[in-house]
């Protein structure tokens, strides 16, 4: 079943719910549909036969051990994987239509609608404005006015606004921690993706920081589909509606957020959200 | 509890409310084993002790909750743990109502100490009350095994005690209706009656607990429920005959 054939292969209904969620306005259609996903590092064969749908405009996290291949998963819906020589993915990730890992997909655009932040935040070193116009300017080239609009839009949306609406053309580096963490999430924003991929986006920061970038990315669900990994399971059980467990680079269990740390059906779940593993 | 955890004093912390658990349950059944001895008996000392004894379980209600609360607070249980905990909580409260209940029969007792229950009625009070020691005891072992299986075969058996609470109403009704002179004792009989049948109602709570925390899954609020006697009123009297004796 892992033979690629990216024309062959037939686009899953853009209908099809996720599996097992309820039905009405939870039963989101799957924007991400992963299927017989494997991935190496070279010759370490890190994910295994990966099958799981993300739903669209809900939060899904990815919990599990180090090193049990939920950040390599993650990284390989954007494809960042492959600015490193050594690393490919085989499989399927279907998007809208679309085998996001076959060869002829703009790279470049794909990463525009899969948005990605990382652990520590990384401000480029300029201005607030231009730290969010530069990833704009990638794509697109907007009239003066338009271009401020859309880096206050950006900076609304994520919940930064007020506290830099005066020194926008201060350094981003000049901010908090937290704050950074936000202008990074503006600046994924302010592209306009249909995903944001969040790896441990709040590991560094204090808990008052992580709890407005908590309550920013469950506001933005409304919105774009989101998927996080972390490390912090309470995090996650706050924020998802989905969570998958990952374990030696398979998924597990994947289920519903509740259901997940309630009563989870596979003992190797329960053993590790319990604290009972090792 | 499959492994151990990582840090061992949450062990410890869930062992020790098990523990507690299991103690306020011994302490439960005893207390209404001894209620329902002194009501046999008409022993009024024994149910004077029995009263004192139940603070001993309001105290352990009281230690359960506070350890439940900063086991939450401070370990943030998840997944069997967070059941245990929410379990140990909910399980907690209704031993707490049992003994409440088993008090009120050991007051009634006092009440009662001087007359004379007939023969029938204490016999069905007795077996009512054996069924339902019975449950308690049986539950009580469902919870230290985690005995979903078991716990669901004591939900079951539920009927039975309502079944026997019916019998007794409608026998209490008719003595009360061929001698008014025994009103005042057959309510308490009555009362006592009622106070075993709530009893097997919190049994079933406790059940349906056992099974949350064994296996994850809620049952449906549907259960076995016979308890009839809110349709029950005596039977009207045809005519009142001068001697006061009702027909035939």
């Amino acid at each position: 079943m892992n033979a690629i054939e990216h024309n062959g292969a037939e686009a899953p209904a853009a209908t099809e719910a996720v599996d097992g969620a309820a039905p009405g306005a939870n039963a989101n259609r799957a924007k991400l549909d992963i299927r017989h996903l494997d991935f190496y590092y070279g010759k370490n064969h890190v994910l295994h036969d990966i099958n799981l749908k993300i739903p669209e405009r809900q939060v899904m996290a990815f919990i599990g051990p180090s090193g049990c291949g939920k950040s390599t998963l993650l990284r390989t819906f954007n494809r960042i994987y492959s600015l490193y020589p050594n690393q490919r993915a085989e499989g399927e990730i279907w998007m809208d239509g679309e085998n996001i890992l076959g060869r002829d997909v703009d790279i470049n655009l794909l990463r525009a609608k899969v948005g990605m932040v990382f652990q520590k935040p990384a401000p480029f070193p300029m201005s607030i404005f231009d730290n969010i116009a530069f990833g704009i300017r990638l794509y697109e080239r907007l009239p003066k006015a338009e271009m401020e609009e859309r880096v206050v839009s950006a900076l609304k949306r994520a919940a930064l606004w007020d506290e830099v609406k005066d020194m926008l053309g201060k350094s981003g580096a000049a901010l908090s921690g937290g704050q950074q963490q936000r202008l990074c999430i503006a600046r994924a924003i302010a592209v306009k993706p249909e995903v944001i991929l969040l790896d441990e986006p709040t590991s560094a920061l204090d808990p008052i920081s992580t709890a407005h970038i908590e309550e920013l990315v469950m506001e933005l669900a409304a919105d774009y589909t989101i998927v996080i990994v972390t490390h912090n399971m309470q995090q996650a059980a706050r924020m998802s509606s989905r969570t998958a467990f990952m374990y030696l680079g398979e998924i597990i269990e994947e289920g519903e957020t509740d259901q997940i740390f309630t009563a989870p059906r596979k003992e190797k779940t329960q053993d590790y959200i319990t604290g009972r593993f090792g | 509890m499959t492994e151990s955890h990582i840090i061992k004093a949450f062990d410890r912390d869930l062992a020790e409310l098990d523990e507690k658990i299991v103690k306020m349950g011994k302490l439960a059944e005893k207390t209404l084993d001894g209620a329902l001895r002194a009501l046999r008996k008409r022993d009024p000392e024994l149910a004077g002790a029995i009263i004192l004894r139940d603070r001993e379980i309001d105290q352990l209600d009281m230690e359960i909750e506070d350890r439940a609360i900063s086991l939450i607070a401070l370990r943030q249980p998840m997944a069997n743990d967070l059941r245990s905990v929410i379990a140990a909580l909910k399980i907690a409260s209704d031993l707490e109502r049992i003994g409440d209940l088993a008090k009120n029969i050991a007051r009634r007792v006092i009440t009662l100490a001087d007359s004379k229950p007939p023969k029938p009625l204490k016999k069905g009070l007795k077996r009512m009350g054996k069924q339902v020691i019975g449950q308690l005891h049986d539950i009580l072992e469902a919870y230290r095994t985690r005995d979903a299986q078991k716990a669901l075969e004591v939900r079951e058996r539920d009927e039975d005690i309502d079944e026997a609470y019916n019998a007794l109403f409608r026998e209490l009704l008719t003595y009360m209706m061929e001698d008014p002179r025994t009103i005042g004792l057959c309510t308490h009989l009555l009362f006592g009656a009622r106070n075993l049948e709530r009893i097997g109602d919190h049994i079933t709570n406790i059940a349906e607990n056992i099974v949350y925390l064994a296996t994850g899954e809620r049952l449906e609020q549907a259960r076995p429920k016979s308890d009839a006697t809110a349709g029950m009123m005596p039977p009207p009297a045809v005519e009142d005959t001068p001697d006061g004796g009702n027909g035939e």
